[in-house]
């Protein structure tokens, strides 16, 4: 008797990779293009100082779900993911005009919208749909082991895979096809938004696309890995890539990296302690940011007590 | 908006060419609280102006409102002879330093490109002739050298130097430059100035708020005095006198002593 679980290297680290890819292959996969969508998007948060926004945005989005449900009476994804991006979208406008229009300030601003809209997603389901089950653990963890038992998405005669995966595949597609398009407007309206808007970019347009991206990445993901991987994702791999470069088409680059090292450790961590496999990869990603702490090329403690140790010190002209 | 409204309360400018800057009583405010109070200016073409004025005294907002980057209550500001929206890719800016953050990740080449974004316009990259004329800027500006420097690593003179070669890169007409000379070294603020009087040579218009006094008289043509108000518009040598910049800095002791010491150099 333990806490840790029965330990097998043989279940932990090969069977997930042979005769277990089948399941453990699409939760990686999940895993992956929720932590790589949420990354690309959650970089341009830390960038513009509004990492929380997709905290905020994973709560406020319950007034639209419950909303939805009651106009449509279903639980389809189509008008669940609708009212979610609405009700998202409703956030942002709603923390831009409490903080435009008053003293508040946009921390601030941030914390009444999302408290006041979550609070009312939870009066409506007590009022209107008392019989609707909303799981805790479920909003939490989300379910990820269940993705790999769903029955797969066909198009066109071909089998593509469980219905969550392909979408969230879509969306990191999008988010990839944004960032090409949009790199310059992006870039600039991050670093110099006065410069932007005297060269005629809408800075608010800019904003609010920031936000729809934003509100679509983190409704997408909701509902298959839970809200803990998905605010985690938003800033863990933006947050290790910026220990590791400065610039930031590479930190979009390890951004990446650290969401596929995420999904592998966090699997392999979520069957050895028979965990949820979103915590795990959580972890995982914590972790890998704790090492890109310590050891980061530039500005990690190591290279620092290294240069200091050394007495070399950048001299400025 | 038509023509009879350009009264002779409006100061000089060469008559029969558009004026690179023309602003008709414009009022800026701030939480209902006016900042700008019915500012009217006719720049004119080629000269390297000065806006001079206590803190408050509206510089920044002026120059922000011209650009259409502040809402104006009443008035209304034409760039070459259009609004401003029209204009936008006649017009270079240089921000306060401060205004940006010097930690984002891009190096001193990435910055400097951002100034041709304005003409390359949406869905398109920077091309080689793009880069070529940045790295021209960067020369002028003689930050060559640190075309792949991280701009955390840069001092105050060199990441000032940087925004002018962004603006440059922008090769605009007109000019609008928030306090190019904030913080920087002696020798970048020579740098600065003859890039200016350089770019004035080209026939390029330019406002510059400044703050130090003194300088003020040896550096701008012309120089425009701000209090919430116009105080004064005009060349320098009509403009600088003890008694307007009384006026615009009102009793300010330390200020009027500056204002005192400056004039008497000027008329030893």
């Amino acid at each position: 008797m333990s806490f840790i679980p029965h330990f097998s290297v043989h279940q932990v680290f090969i069977a997930p990779w042979t005769t277990d890819i089948s399941s453990y292959g699409w939760i990686m996969l999940m895993t992956f293009l929720v932590g790589a969508a949420c990354g690309l998007v959650g970089n341009y948060l830390i960038l513009r100082r509004m990492a929380l926004m997709g905290d905020a945005i994973s709560h406020s989005v319950l007034p639209g779900i419950v909303v939805a449900f009651l106009v449509t009476g279903s639980r389809g994804t189509v008008p669940m993911f609708a009212g979610a991006v609405a009700a998202a979208v409703l956030t942002t406008v709603l923390i831009e005009v409490i903080h435009r229009h008053s003293v508040i300030k946009q921390d601030a601003a941030i914390g009444i919208a999302f408290s006041s809209l979550f609070a009312l997603g939870v009066i409506l389901i007590a009022v209107f749909a008392d019989t609707v089950d909303l799981d805790q653990d479920c909003v939490l963890n989300g379910e990820l082991p269940l993705i790999a038992v769903s029955p797969p998405m066909t198009l066109a005669g071909m089998t593509l895979g469980p219905p969550a995966v392909v979408r969230m595949g879509c969306v990191l597609f999008f988010s990839c096809g944004l960032i090409l398009l949009f790199y310059k407007e992006l870039l600039l309206s991050s670093f110099d938004p006065a410069l932007a808007s005297a060269m005629g970019l809408r800075s608010g347009w800019i904003h609010q696309l920031l936000m729809i991206w934003l509100s679509i990445t983190v409704v997408s993901a909701f509902e298959a890995v839970g809200s803990i991987l998905v605010i985690a994702m938003l800033i863990l791999p933006g947050a290790t890539a910026a220990l590791i470069s400065d610039r930031l088409v590479v930190r979009l680059g390890w951004s990446l990296v650290h969401a596929a090292l995420s999904a592998v450790l966090g699997l392999h961590l979520s069957i050895g302690l028979d965990c949820s496999p979103s915590g795990a990869a959580v972890v995982a990603g914590s972790f890998l940011f704790g090492v890109a702490w310590v050891f980061g090329p530039q500005d990690g403690l190591v290279s620092r007590w290294w240069s200091r140790k050394e007495g070399r010190t950048e001299t400025l002209v | 908006m038509d023509l009879s409204d350009r009264s002779s309360s409006l100061t000089t400018a060469p008559i029969g060419e558009e004026s690179p800057l023309e602003v008709h009583d414009l009022t800026v405010a701030y939480r209902k609280k006016p900042v700008l109070w019915g500012v009217d200016l006719r720049a004119p073409a080629g000269k390297l102006i000065g806006i001079l004025g206590p803190n408050g005294a509206g510089k920044s907002t002026l120059i922000k409102a011209c650009m259409g980057l502040l809402p104006a209550s009443a008035g209304w500001v034409k760039v070459f002879g259009k609004p401003i929206n029209q204009s936008l890719l006649r017009v270079g800016y240089v921000p306060q330093r401060e205004s940006v953050d010097w930690d984002f990740p891009v190096n001193v080449m990435d910055v400097v490109l951002m100034g041709r974004y304005g003409k390359l316009g949406l869905f398109r990259r920077p091309t080689a002739a793009d880069r070529s004329c940045a790295r021209d800027c960067l020369e002028r500006v003689k930050m060559l050298p640190f075309a792949d420097r991280q701009i955390s690593n840069l001092s105050g003179g060199q990441q000032q130097r940087v925004f002018l070669a962004r603006a440059l890169a922008q090769e605009s007409d007109l000019y609008f430059m928030d306090e190019p000379f904030a913080g920087v070294d002696a020798a970048t603020e020579t740098a600065i100035i003859e890039l200016l009087h350089e770019l004035r040579h080209q026939g390029k218009t330019l406002f510059v708020v400044h703050h130090d006094l003194p300088t003020a008289r040896n550096y701008f043509d012309w120089l425009l005095l701000l209090n919430m108000r116009v105080v004064a518009f005009g060349p320098t040598e009509h403009v600088f006198t003890y008694d307007l910049l009384q006026k615009t800095y009102g009793g300010r002791l330390t200020i009027l002593s500056e204002v005192a010491e400056a004039v008497r150099v000027k008329e030893a």
